[in-house]
């Protein structure tokens, strides 16, 4: 039976679904304001990285007990989203326990559900444990862990414990009232069994309790939802196209810039011709920047990224120049360049995190002007990297954050000039005599002098 | 390589020495060790000599991609005019930038690591490692650089090659894909370290030697930056009497008997 119930769900469940797709488009419209970038290459390799890494957690197994409460809540996010599919139908046609028809195939994933709904508060909760008691280093410490981040951090893990104890409230009242009437349960509840009793026995106050259960759990879920774009928990969704487009090359090849290669080859060959520059859509040339001073300057791959960033801390806490207390943090450089995209873009969010000012002792000295590089990320943590790639190794979902740290360095040094002194004097050696230190060219073969080989006998 | 070229001559390959090979005094002694394997086995290998020039990858590394396109281009010209179809070299940053970074500037070579070509050298018999059990119960960690591990999944070549020496390998904590840079890279080598609570050389070193243990024990590397750092890493914590710093080519031709 179809009522006004049914109706006013039906209205809530599209007013969310709605305000999801509205803020997944300006998400999109942000990341999009990056440069081109052709990644549609080797698809089948890619589908095969995207199942290990992505859909097979492949990564996060470098660290076990993570990666297996991790793995919990993950199955349990996939498995449970089948139970939404059927909220969602008994929501809008009144039905109940819709695809109670397929029987035992039933029972079986309900009693899964309930499995895993416990195990993923279990999960949640020793997370919170790490997080506020322990204090892993990695999750609880570095300058970009601002009240924002850590606060956005315990309202997912509490907000989806409270969606799981909603699923067993429903599920426990539910199946008491319809045990009280005498009918057969629908599907297996191995954990509401447990606690069949606790919201005692008058048929009413059970349907009103289910009811409310039922609800709860999903009017949490939509919010949650819409909650997602505004949070690091939007992992969820973007680690799988960003996986799927993270990079198939050697981790150690740089991007080739093409412009400075017709640059150099016209210089050398006065007869060459350089390719006429793109032009935009009114006929201008795009006249491009070396390397990268604010967002637009970088990939739409490279802001993705920075959507995809769950602030795990794995990547700071490999990092040689983090570990030996240098200001650079690869995982900053991830969330500065978020802040700043929803800074100069679209704020996609309900509310905007980047708002949330910094707390604690500030050592990265930026300057008032909000550009990424020094309005965010200061030259000084750019030159600490040593372009190690144990940050982009590390990372579950395949963040490129060394490929972020080196156009911005490419904008200091090709824009401005602005590298350190010392890599100055390497850069004229290499111009005046072919190596980073001032030998001269000449005796560069002197290493055979002292060999005895029978060529040179 | 100019003279086998008047000769009419090609090489099986070329080897590529480097910047440190050819100038830093105590990698020169790894080029030296190097060759006389080469010589020693019979390969027909040349060097361009004078007219090598930086292969650009500290520039690159630094944000210069100006510079190192100059320096590519110019070498990949010489390359080229000398048909060079095969090049070895044992430094990971000169492997990798012109194994991965010349094709796109029209330079194509297959570019090997001298521990890979070690590594084949000692499967094909060429190199039988005889005098391999003068290491005999000697301790040795290898260190994985950056640009031969993560940045081009080399891993086991270096080890292999330290395989055939009859010694005892201990592996670090920090190993393979989840090894330690050294400090060096992304042009660190050329700029002192940026303000921090220690130098990243050090703390690898540390690592190196709780690994390695009391007595004697050596520290194989297979880069040239690598090796300044970890031996720096030991004077720093004054232990270059028991710990030695020496690259996988050296070992070798220790146990050949072709150094002493």
């Amino acid at each position: 039976m179809i009522g006004i119930e049914n109706i006013i769900f039906l209205i809530v469940a599209a007013v969310g679904i709605g305000l999801f797709i509205w803020q997944i488009r300006k998400i999109r419209k942000n990341v999009l304001m990056g440069r081109d970038t052709e990644l549609a290459d080797n698809p089948s390799e890619r589908i095969n990285k995207t199942l290990l890494v992505a859909f097979g957690q492949q990564k996060m197994f470098k660290r076990m007990l993570p990666a297996v409460l991790h793995l919990f809540v993950y199955v349990g996010f996939i498995v449970i989203n089948i139970e939404v599919l059927e909220i969602l139908i008994d929501g809008i046609f009144g039905t109940h326990r819709v695809l109670g028809f397929v029987g035992p195939l039933y029972s079986g994933l309900m009693a899964v559900n309930e499995i895993l709904a416990a195990l993923v508060i279990v999960a949640c909760a020793m997370f919170l444990w790490r997080r506020n008691v322990t204090k892993v280093p990695r999750l609880a410490t570095g300058v970009e862990m601002r009240a924002w981040p850590k606060v956005d951090a315990n309202i997912i893990l509490v907000v989806e414990i409270v969606l799981m104890l909603a699923l067993f409230v429903f599920n426990i009242a539910d199946m008491k009232r319809v045990l009280l009437a005498g009918e057969e349960v629908v599907g297996a509840y191995p954990v509401s069994q447990l606690f069949v009793d606790i919201f005692g026995e008058d048929p009413e106050q059970l349907y009103i309790i289910a009811k409310v259960g039922w609800w709860f759990h999903i009017l949490g879920i939509l919010a949650f939802m819409n909650y997602l774009p505004s949070s690091k928990h939007f992992h969820i969704i973007m680690a799988f196209p960003n996986v799927y487009y993270s990079k198939l090359l050697p981790k150690g090849k740089f991007t080739t810039n093409p412009a400075i290669t017709h640059e150099i080859k016209a210089m050398l060959d006065p007869s060459y011709q350089p390719p006429a520059p793109e032009v935009d859509a009114e006929g201008n040339p795009i006249m491009q920047r070396f390397g990268a001073k604010d967002v637009e300057d970088l990939t739409w791959k490279q802001l993705m990224d920075s959507y995809t960033c769950t602030e795990c801390g794995r990547c700071t806490s490999v990092c040689p120049a983090n570990l030996t207390g240098k200001l650079l943090s690869p995982r900053k450089i991830i969330m500065d360049t978020r802040d700043r995209m929803e800074e100069k873009g679209e704020n996609p969010a309900i509310f905007a995190p980047n708002h949330y000012k910094e707390m604690g002792v500030e050592r990265v000295e930026t300057t008032e002007e909000k550009e990424l590089l020094r309005g965010y990320i200061t030259p000084e943590e750019l030159w600490a990297c040593t372009t190690c790639n144990a940050c982009v190794e590390s990372c579950p979902v395949n963040i490129d954050q060394v490929s972020t740290i080196m156009d911005l360095r490419r904008y200091l040094v090709l824009e401005e000039s602005a590298a350190p002194a010392s890599l100055n004097a390497m850069f004229t050696n290499i111009e005046n005599n072919g190596a980073p230190w001032a030998f001269p060219a000449s005796d560069r073969f002197n290493w055979a002098d002292e060999l005895y080989v029978p060529s040179k006998n | 390589m100019a003279e086998m070229a008047a000769n009419g001559e090609e090489p099986e390959v070329l080897f590529w020495v480097g910047c440190a090979g050819a100038f830093d005094d105590r990698y020169k002694r790894v080029t030296r060790a190097f060759v006389q394997i080469l010589e020693h086995v019979g390969v027909k290998y040349a060097v361009l000599g004078t007219e090598e020039s930086c292969t650009g990858d500290p520039a690159k590394r630094a944000g210069n991609e100006f510079l190192f396109q100059m320096q590519a281009i110019t070498n990949i010209e010489v390359l080229n005019a000398y048909n060079v179809k095969k090049i070895v070299t044992a430094c990971p940053h000169c492997f990798n930038t012109i194994k991965n970074e010349y094709p796109d500037l029209g330079g194509n070579y297959e570019v090997i690591h001298h521990s890979t070509f070690l590594q084949q050298l000692i499967n094909e018999g060429r190199v039988k490692v005889q005098g391999g059990e003068a290491f005999k119960g000697k301790r040795i960690t290898f260190h994985d650089s950056c640009y031969l591990g993560r940045a081009n999944d080399i891993y086991e070549a270096p080890r292999d090659v330290l395989a055939a020496l009859d010694a005892d390998l201990v592996e670090m904590k920090r190993s393979r894909a989840n090894g330690l840079c050294c400090g060096a890279g992304g042009a660190q080598m050329f700029k002192e370290p940026e303000p921090g609570t220690k130098d990243v050389n050090v703390e690898r070193t540390e690592e190196a030697l709780a690994t390695l243990g009391a007595g004697n024990g050596v520290i194989a590397t297979a880069c040239p930056f690598c090796m300044v750092m970890m031996n720096d890493g030991v004077k720093n914590k004054e232990q270059e009497e028991s710990v030695k710093v020496f690259d996988i080519a050296e070992l070798i031709a220790q146990a050949e008997g072709l150094t002493k």
